[in-house]
């Protein structure tokens, strides 16, 4: 637990992106200045924890011994399926392992599975609904009729539709979750770039004669995607949420993988006999989707109070 | 709710009836001017909206329809094959003459274009294939195991909302720990993964406290711990959609004149306030018909209860796609049937929406 003391500092930055630091000296209205003492408000004592956690997360990524001195794949057949307790903090599996260090050492790869599928989806939902923003009539037509088409597949099925016909792999796991939450961020997307579109600033670019693809890039595109910031972090919540989920029913990673996902599906037999095999993991899980909320959250109203 | 942009629509000369709780906080910028109030759409009107959502819902089944049928043509390898080996179990090669009565059977060698009208004349006679795996025509499968899914999604939903509703009167806008407590706990509703919640409902009330049945089975008594499971999530959801909107609406001129009538707190909130804010919660409910559907799979395997879920856990499994598309299939036009009954619902509810629709 030497790793304390480092906390605060990374957390405050990961809350506060834009802070009130942004505005330019020199433009000292009175509205500017409402609008800085707004932004300064005192950042809620949630988003501190969920700042906390995220690092915690992080450290558990990139060096899990730091956290889990004990070795997730060492078998101790003295103890198998042991509950929680001083020598086993989350207690162990059927082989006598250790539910910490295996969830400790399952935190990178359960995040670069929702990292992916985030990806995956808010690619596809940007190109989507800025083409069907910007493409004209008829593209937004046919790309407006798609997105509502593919809303008709609820995300679970249209993953599991996709894991039918390539079978069972990470691969297919974040692609297929990927593809379920695209439709609801490409429509947000299109709507984003459509108001953009037709705001005061980019109509002066225009008049100026600025050239299309000058006015894209340095108006539209920016200032239409920076609220993806927030969507992003949800979107990470999400993916691993559903990424477990498929992964419950039985279509995730092969089983020696400490992933999430994976611990659950490997808990499952054992539900009557051992619940913190399904509900830590569970826990780990929620509490990583409702750290991304907190922080999507937080990163949304911090950008709106600087736009309003 | 973009739409809006696409119809700026000549402003009437009247003014605007002052209706913040109307105030259309999504996009501010196309603040557009609405017709006078009690100005309802006459039944040609709505006929013809109603119409075009009917037309569009028909070309999303459809597209739907195409896309699962896709989904089974272009699958990677020869579909024989599959059916073959995932029948008997094995992984090999198989020889032409074992392929062709199972080709000649299922027409996988008829031209692109004649199993894809095969395939549509036969969703027109409620025909959704073979599967693969069970020899079984698909919408018998589907028949047998839909009910027990059909009953506990719509408890489901009725849980979800009569959770929704009682929290929301008893707690929007109370002092502020309280609203804040409970809008906490919105949020963590909605964010919980329903395996999750299962787990933990199997757990401490089926095993720890043996309440109800560990195995849910079909009764009544297996239906409850299911039902909160998926439930529990939706209230969250839906309480804090309609909970932005309530308190909105207690902000309205007429609550302030309601309460000036001398109606007490309560009846506001019950006669006034709710009625307006049930409006985003219906409207999430199109979409949650849906969700819930595919949610049940997940409560269903928690749960070892009958239904839909676990034969399409199942088929996936055994690749047996004709199952799988038929089961997506079938929550897709779910979904499109509520949304087309939600959409007119509100159209007849809110004649504001006459034109955005």
């Amino acid at each position: 637990m030497s790793t304390t003391p480092l906390t605060p500092a990374p957390a405050g930055r990961v809350s506060v992106p834009a802070g009130p630091a942004s505005p330019t000296p020199g433009h000292g209205t009175a509205d500017r200045t409402a609008r800085t003492s707004v932004s300064r408000r005192p950042v809620p004592v949630t988003v501190w924890v969920a700042g906390a956690f995220a690092v915690l997360l992080v450290i558990a990524s990139f060096a899990p011994g730091l956290l889990a001195t004990a070795d997730p794949r060492a078998i101790d057949l003295d103890a198998p399926l042991a509950p929680p307790g001083v020598d086993h903090w989350f207690g162990t599996d059927q082989s006598g392992r250790d539910l910490y260090s295996r969830i400790v050492h399952g935190t990178g790869s359960s995040l670069l599975i929702g990292l992916g599928a985030t990806g995956v989806g808010v690619g596809l939902a940007v190109v989507l609904g800025s083409w069907a923003a910007l493409g004209g009539r008829w593209a937004d037509a046919i790309i407006g009729r798609g997105i509502e088409v593919l809303f008709a597949f609820p995300i679970l099925l249209l993953a599991m539709v996709f894991i039918a016909v390539y079978g069972p792999s990470v691969q297919t796991l974040i692609l297929a979750v990927g593809l379920g939450i695209a439709p609801g961020y490409a429509r947000m997307v299109r709507a984003q770039v459509m108001s953009v579109r037709r705001s005061g600033y980019v109509q002066a670019a225009r008049a100026l004669g600025h050239h299309p693809a000058r006015i894209l890039t340095r108006h539209v595109l920016p200032n239409a995607l920076r609220p993806l910031l927030a969507v992003l972090t949800l979107g990470i919540g999400q993916s691993i949420v559903w990424a477990s989920g498929l992964a419950f029913l039985g279509f995730g990673v092969a089983p020696p993988s400490p992933e999430w996902g994976a611990l659950l599906e490997a808990g499952r037999p054992y539900i009557t006999a051992a619940w913190w095999l399904e509900i830590i993991p569970g826990l780990a899980v929620l509490a990583t989707a409702l750290t991304a909320t907190v922080l999507g959250r937080h990163v949304e109203s911090t950008l709106e109070g600087d736009r309003s | 709710m973009s739409l809006s942009t696409r119809h700026p629509g000549p402003s009437p000369s009247t003014p605007p009836p002052v209706h913040p709780a109307s105030a259309s906080v999504s996009h501010p910028a196309a603040a557009r001017d609405r017709p006078p109030r009690g100005n309802r759409p006459s039944p040609a009107a709505v006929a013809l909206v109603v119409g075009h959502k009917a037309l569009g819902a028909v070309f999303v089944v459809w597209a739907a329809a195409t896309l699962t049928f896709l989904i089974q043509a272009l699958l990677p390898g020869d579909r024989a094959t599959l059916l073959l080996n995932q029948q008997t179990g094995q992984v090999q090669e198989r020889t032409p003459e074992e392929l062709a009565p199972v080709n000649e059977a299922f027409g996988f060698d008829e031209p692109l274009i004649v199993q894809y009208l095969d395939f549509l004349g036969g969703l027109l006679r409620g025909d959704l294939g073979i599967s693969y795996t069970l020899y079984q025509p698909v919408t018998t499968v589907i028949g047998d195991q839909i009910a027990p899914t059909v009953v506990l999604t719509f408890t489901a939903l009725a849980i979800a909302w009569a959770l929704a509703v009682v929290l929301l009167v008893l707690t929007a806008r109370r002092t502020p720990w309280v609203s804040r407590i409970f809008s906490g706990l919105e949020s963590a509703a909605a964010a919980l993964p329903q395996y999750w919640l299962g787990i933990i409902l199997l757990v401490v009330f089926a095993l720890w406290l043996g309440i109800f049945p560990v195995v849910s089975g079909s009764g009544a008594a297996g239906l409850v711990l299911p039902a909160l499971t998926l439930g529990i999530p939706l209230a969250g959801f839906l309480a804090q959609v309609m909970r932005t909107e309530f308190e909105r609406t207690l902000d309205a001129p007429f609550v302030l004149t309601a309460r000036a009538r001398g109606m007490s707190d309560g009846g506001v909130r019950l006669r006034h306030v709710l009625r307006h804010s049930l409006l985003p919660g219906l409207s999430l409910t199109g979409w949650a018909v849906g969700a819930q559907f595919s949610a049940a799979v997940i409560a269903e395997n928690v749960f070892a209860r009958p239904g839909l879920g676990r034969v399409l856990v199942t088929a996936v499994n055994g690749r047996d796609l004709p199952v799988v598309c038929g089961v997506v299939m079938l929550v897709a036009v779910i979904y499109v049937i509520t949304n087309l009954v939600v959409d007119t619902a509100y159209i007849l509810v809110d004649p504001r929406l006459k034109e955005a629709a």
